[in-house]
């Protein structure tokens, strides 16, 4: 529990002593803003699934996706504490700056992995707790451990880590997986590349410090723009499939048609950019933050049609 | 170590105590909510 590096900011004072981490430094471990995303689609996921279940354990199954995610975050920030060092928009973080040695995270990362799917398991159902475990060892071991370092795919193959919390708030409830859930991993998996491209264009000298072989990175700026743009294409139609299923209404099938079009004309300015200088690539910055956004919006839209319907 | 150094190591311990204190009241709580919730 603790380090001596403590010391690669400016603020810290200069220690001879190994210093414990603080408390805040784990909750920063578990990459708390990236849970938010987690929580929210694994909590509509539940909320859409057929059955019922008791208010305490649709919470304890929340909490141990978000738990799950955090390990994972946990661990992967464990792994690439060099890598991270090197970039900008990490080199703050616990492992990086040494507010934390490594074996610390570690033991953190692999304690809240088996304890959130033993928990899931326990409170829910096995099939819940079996699909939040391959989430984590995906993120982990195929993700960050695999394709991040050697593939400009890496984001590609990888997202489908985040696609697979409405999978498992569906399965607490009812045991198994559907349509609906499974076009919502779907559409999840299409937006990553168009979400993790569009930052990786205006941070890709962070990357290319970092020898991450981001797609801007090994690929170059056109090419990237085309890939969004064509990622965004199958995302839409991704986000289609539900209405066009019949597995929602028009509440959805609506908000889903709009927000979509609002993200294919951001995807479509990127694409035509050729803005070299990241300080000046707004489309880029700002298909980004939308992203995030659409996210949110589409997820929502499935949970107020599911009640809509219900009614 | 310095008188300094002791200090702030110390207030972290305790401030990380109390965290896992809280932690630890709250799994009991959720634990027996669980519990009345699968015997129902």
């Amino acid at each position: 529990m603790a380090t001596n590096a403590s010391l690669l900011t400016d603020e810290a004072p200069v220690s001879s002593v190994p210093m414990p981490a603080e408390w805040r430094d784990f909750v920063a471990l578990t990459k708390p803003r990236v849970m938010t995303l987690v929580v929210f689609t694994g909590l509509c996921g539940l909320l859409v699934a057929p059955g019922h279940i008791a208010p305490i354990l649709g919470f304890t199954a929340i909490l141990c996706i978000a738990l799950g995610a955090g390990a994972a975050g946990a661990l992967n920030q464990w792994y690439e504490a060099d890598r991270d060092a090197r970039m900008k928009r990490t080199a703050a973080r616990p492992l990086p700056a040494g507010r934390m040695d490594r074996e610390s995270a570690l033991h953190f990362g692999v304690g809240l992995s088996f304890f959130s799917v033993l928990l899931m398991g326990f409170a829910t159902n096995w099939f819940a707790a079996c699909i939040l475990a391959v989430s984590i060892l995906f993120y982990v071991f195929v993700y960050t451990i695999w394709l991040k370092p050697r593939t400009a795919q890496n984001i590609v193959i990888g997202g489908a880590a985040g696609a697979f919390p409405p999978l498992i708030g569906w399965a607490a409830v009812t045991g198994d997986v559907a349509a609906l859930p499974f076009a919502l991993f779907m559409l999840i998996f299409f937006w990553t590349p168009p979400h993790f491209w569009a930052l990786a264009l205006f941070v890709r000298m962070d990357y290319a410090n970092a020898g991450i072989p981001m797609l801007p990175v090994v690929a170059g700026e056109r090419v990237t723009r085309r890939q969004i743009l064509f990622y965004t294409s199958i995302m839409a139609a991704a986000a289609m499939a539900p209405v066009l299923l019949e597995l929602t209404g028009l509440v959805y099938g609506l908000t889903a048609f709009i927000a979509t079009a609002i993200f294919a004309v951001m995807a479509f300015q990127v694409s035509l950019s050729r803005e070299t200088d990241p300080a000046k690539m707004i489309p880029e910055r700002r298909l980004f933050k939308y992203s995030v956004l659409y996210l949110f919006l589409i997820f929502g839209a499935v949970v107020v049609d599911h009640w809509v319907y219900a009614a | 170590m310095t008188p300094e150094e002791q200090k702030i190591i110390q207030e972290r311990q305790r401030s990380r105590a109390l965290i896992m204190a809280l932690v630890l009241f709250a799994l009991v709580v959720l634990f027996f909510g669980i519990t009345i919730a699968k015997m129902s």
